[in-house]
């Protein structure tokens, strides 16, 4: 579903993400782990087309989308949920999520689509007409991942979903990002500090550091590596 | 001890320059006609405006669309003391300058307060409501028509065939002499130093343990004093003060000249103030060679005005000088890195 | 006494003048953060355009909705040609910007319809209403002017709140990262806004053309005014634009009638300066207090 072959970011002289590739295969879910600095959401934000990368490529589901801004990628089915959620707190729940999806032109499916993201999370019916910024870190992490799936991706990628939420949500959203896969075969690259919890629902790891891969391979493997663990991952 | 010595070689050295400036422009003066020695008074003038104008917003960076209105407090004070009370030329020029750094004082105060658009909508709305006194006053104003200044007669020492304008010329290179001098004593002064800083990084500045709100104000008094000197002359020059001279149209005029000749820059005001005085006559040129219409003609400086606004703000956001500067920059080869890359 | 009500009438007309091209900078203001100092010069143009064209073809709704599309275009054009490249940058270089569009607008309009002030002929009667035997301040035409303004206000109103691209619009305004990972094209809406901006642009110039002598520098007091307004209200807020422009017009009639049509400007200024030292954010706005 997504390669991605060399990739180099700068950020002014600075090399973000230096010769980094990966490949996610269609329905799987790819953690990238790595302490901060580390260049995760330098990678996301490249792949998502809000950066634009200095050196190298990424194919997309057999096209290549190097240069694509983020407005045009979203349209191809690649959701990016930032860190923090990306959701605009001035606007109502309702209207966050509406927003997800309205680059499609059909209203029946987006109508539909609407009641299946609220049926993965109930609590944003509830909510549904408060504005954003009222919402609590749990329930506008799920809220940006809805309006994510609204626009009916095929490529999710989220970075540190994780991030200041209870463990127990933590727990809530892997089981979801589980969920998705098995039941849509939705395909996943899922940035992450909590090392522990990425690899108990991820199939296959990368580590970064400074910018460069040190080390790739089955998650399992990844989460037994003592050594690695520690190096680079903390005492996840 | 060494403090003083050191503040002692810039005074010294500002001195020098200006009095070799000086003797060039009196040589110039008497070299050149009549006429020309018209355009030359208005330079100066003119420079006498940019120069404060320039330090305000390059050197402290605070935006005045209100500076054609305090051209015209300095221009109006003149007026009434010369022409209705008598006064002695320099005298009234003095009187001028104090009058408007008085009114760019209490401006000051509050702009000050203010940043980026919102300063620039309060000196924009002085700029265009200052007029109005001249109709709410006419016994005091002389109205749309505004007051005649005598002209100013040249003395006896000089022979009976010395020209009006080449006195008018000298009146008004002597003030831009005077601007020149201070703002350059300014520019590497403490208080100068302070402006720049305040400038760059306000909140560093403060920390620092700068009085921002006074720095702020300084300059403004500065650049409204040097106004009120320009203003001054030009009554002097034009001997005339009305409201029709000083529409908003002069304030973004006096704006393309300090973003032409780049901002900060004294010799940059120097380029403005050509610009605002050869431009006018090179678009008539112009606009006789490819036959225009009247209309055309007058409002072809203006046009051009908005143009180079635009323009140089979107291409060359430093001005002129900037650009000789970069260029001054690129023939001599450096080792260190540029501003942005340490960035 | 009747005097004041001549006057409270004339400053609801006027005020709602000036809520309309207040609407316009709060708009430009909401979605790209940028004072549109060129918006007096801007509609001068369409309502110079609307003049011409009724002129011609004696027609005077035809000039009308000349003006309108008009507006529509430029608004669009400049924020494509000129405002696109001073966007996001430092706040002077966009005011700037836009000064060096007044200016050269103003030159245009000089070049084109010469400096001599044009007559412009009103759809409805300027003439007041007769009531009790007198004519009031207020006639057909004010009627006109301020139904138009709040259908125009209210009309915007819908379109944020109640469409797709209002929403988009909204989005871009507040957020333009988070709202382009939503595949909002925000350039795209950033060009809307200022379409529809000098549109409200234009209402306000058609509005006032007839009560004032049409000629190039009669539109530089009414940006003045239409600033002052919308810092008023709240430069974040179209409600605060509206409100605050019926505060002004009332005001400005007061100072006008009871001392003397010259001071107006300076009144404003008086106005502006006190609402930037009190409270700089307006009455209307949802900024948290912040240093201007």
């Amino acid at each position: 579903m997504l390669e991605v072959e060399g990739l180099t970011t700068h950020y002014g002289p600075v090399r973000a993400i230096d010769d980094v590739s990966l490949a996610v295969p269609a329905g799987g879910i790819v953690a990238v782990l790595g302490a901060n600095g580390a260049g995760k959401t330098s990678l996301l934000r490249t792949i998502s087309g809000l950066v634009r990368a200095t050196g190298g490529r990424i194919v997309f589901d057999g096209e290549t989308i190097t240069q694509q801004p983020a407005e045009d990628l979203v349209r191809r089915g690649l959701a990016y949920v930032p860190e923090g959620g990306g959701v605009i707190g001035e606007l109502t729940v309702a209207e966050n999520l509406r927003l997800g999806a309205l680059w499609r032109r059909d209203r029946e499916e987006r109508s539909r689509t609407l009641d299946e993201v609220v049926a993965i999370f109930p609590r944003l019916a509830e909510r549904s007409s408060m504005h954003a910024s009222t919402l609590s870190g749990g329930e506008r992490q799920m809220l940006s991942i809805g309006r994510a799936l609204m626009g009916r991706p095929r490529l999710l990628l989220l970075d540190e979903p994780s991030l200041g939420l209870a463990p127990i949500v933590v727990e809530q959203i892997m089981r979801v990002i589980g969920e998705l896969r098995r039941e849509r075969g939705l395909t996943v690259l899922l940035v992450e500090q909590n090392a522990r919890s990425a690899l108990s629902v991820a199939d296959q790891g990368v580590v970064l550091n400074v910018g460069h891969v040190v080390a790739q391979g089955d998650a399992n493997e990844l989460a037994g590596d003592e050594q690695l663990r520690r190096a680079y991952l903390g005492m996840a | 001890m060494r403090l003083a010595r050191l503040l002692d070689r810039t005074l010294v050295r500002n001195l020098l320059l200006t009095a070799a400036i000086a003797v060039v422009l009196l040589f110039v003066s008497l070299a050149i006609t009549p006429f020309n020695n018209l355009r030359l008074a208005s330079i100066a003038y003119y420079f006498t405006a940019l120069a404060g104008l320039t330090v305000l917003t390059g050197l402290n960076g605070q935006i005045s669309l209100g500076h054609g209105a305090l051209m015209a407090v300095g221009a109006y004070t003149v007026a009434i003391l010369v022409g209705r009370d008598g006064w002695a030329l320099v005298p009234a020029l003095v009187a001028a300058t104090v009058v408007t750094a008085a009114i760019g004082s209490v401006l000051g105060v509050v702009a000050a307060r203010l940043r980026g658009p919102y300063l620039a909508g309060a000196t924009l709305a002085f700029a265009v409501g200052l007029p109005g006194l001249a109709d709410r006053y006419p016994h005091a104003f002389g109205g749309e028509n505004g007051l005649i200044i005598p002209p100013p007669q040249p003395p006896a020492g000089l022979g009976s065939a010395f020209p009006l304008e080449r006195w008018e010329a000298w009146i008004a290179c002597a003030t831009a002499l005077i601007a020149f001098l201070a703002l350059s004593n300014l520019q590497r002064s403490r208080v100068g130093r302070a402006m720049r800083a305040v400038r760059d990084d306000e909140v560093a500045a403060q920390l620092a343990g700068l009085d921002v709100a006074r720095t702020q104000v300084t300059a403004f008094i500065v650049s409204a004093a040097c106004a009120g000197l320009g203003g001054g002359a030009l009554a002097v020059v034009t001997q005339l003060a009305a409201p029709g001279a000083f529409t908003l149209v002069l304030s973004l005029s006096l704006l393309t000249g300090i973003v032409l000749g780049g901002l900060g820059s004294l010799p940059g005001a120097l380029w403005g103030a050509i610009a605002l005085v050869m431009l006018p006559s090179w678009s008539d040129d112009i606009a006789n060679s490819f036959s225009l219409s009247t209309d055309v003609q007058s409002n072809l400086p203006l046009a051009l005005y908005g143009v180079v606004l635009m323009g140089v703000i979107v291409a060359a956001p430093e001005g002129i000088q900037g650009a000789v500067r970069r260029l001054g920059r690129r023939l001599r080869p450096r080792s260190s890195m540029s501003h942005e890359e340490a960035a | 006494m009747s005097r004041f009500v001549d006057l409270t009438l004339n400053g609801i007309s006027n005020g709602m003048i000036y809520a309309a091209v207040a609407l316009s900078l709060v708009l430009i203001w909401r979605a790209t953060r940028i004072i549109n100092f060129a918006q007096g010069g801007m509609l001068m143009i369409t309502t110079f355009i609307a003049s011409s064209v009724i002129e011609s073809s004696g027609s005077y709704w035809l000039g009308f909705a000349v003006a309108l599309v008009t507006g529509l275009a430029l608004g669009a054009v400049v924020e494509r040609v000129l405002v696109r490249h001073v966007e996001g940058g430092p706040p002077l270089n966009a005011v700037i910007a836009t000064l060096g569009l007044l200016v050269l607008l103003q030159a245009v309009a000089g070049m084109i319809w010469g400096g001599t002030p044009r007559s412009f002929p009103p759809a409805f009667s300027i003439r007041g209403y007769e009531v009790s035997g007198r004519h009031v301040l207020f006639g057909p035409f004010d009627t006109f002017t301020v139904l138009a303004v709040l259908g125009a206000a209210g009309l915007l109103a819908l379109l944020f709140r109640a469409t797709g691209v209002g929403l988009q619009m909204r989005a871009a305004a507040f957020d333009p990262l988070a709202a382009r990972l939503q595949g909002v094209r925000v350039a795209r809406m950033y060009t809307v806004g200022w379409a529809l901006a000098a549109l409200s642009g234009s209402l306000a110039g058609l509005l006032v053309a007839p009560s004032v002598f049409v000629g190039p520098n009669t539109f530089d007091a009414i940006l003045v005014f239409a600033f002052t307004a919308a810092v008023l209200g709240g430069l974040d807020s179209p409600v605060g634009a509206v409100v605050g422009g019926l505060v002004l017009g009332l005001s400005l009639s007061y100072v006008s009638g009871y001392a003397g049509s010259s001071l107006v400007t300076l009144a404003a200024l008086g106005i502006l300066i006190a609402v930037l030292m009190v409270r700089p954010e307006g009455l209307f706005s949802s900024a948290r207090r912040r240093r201007i």
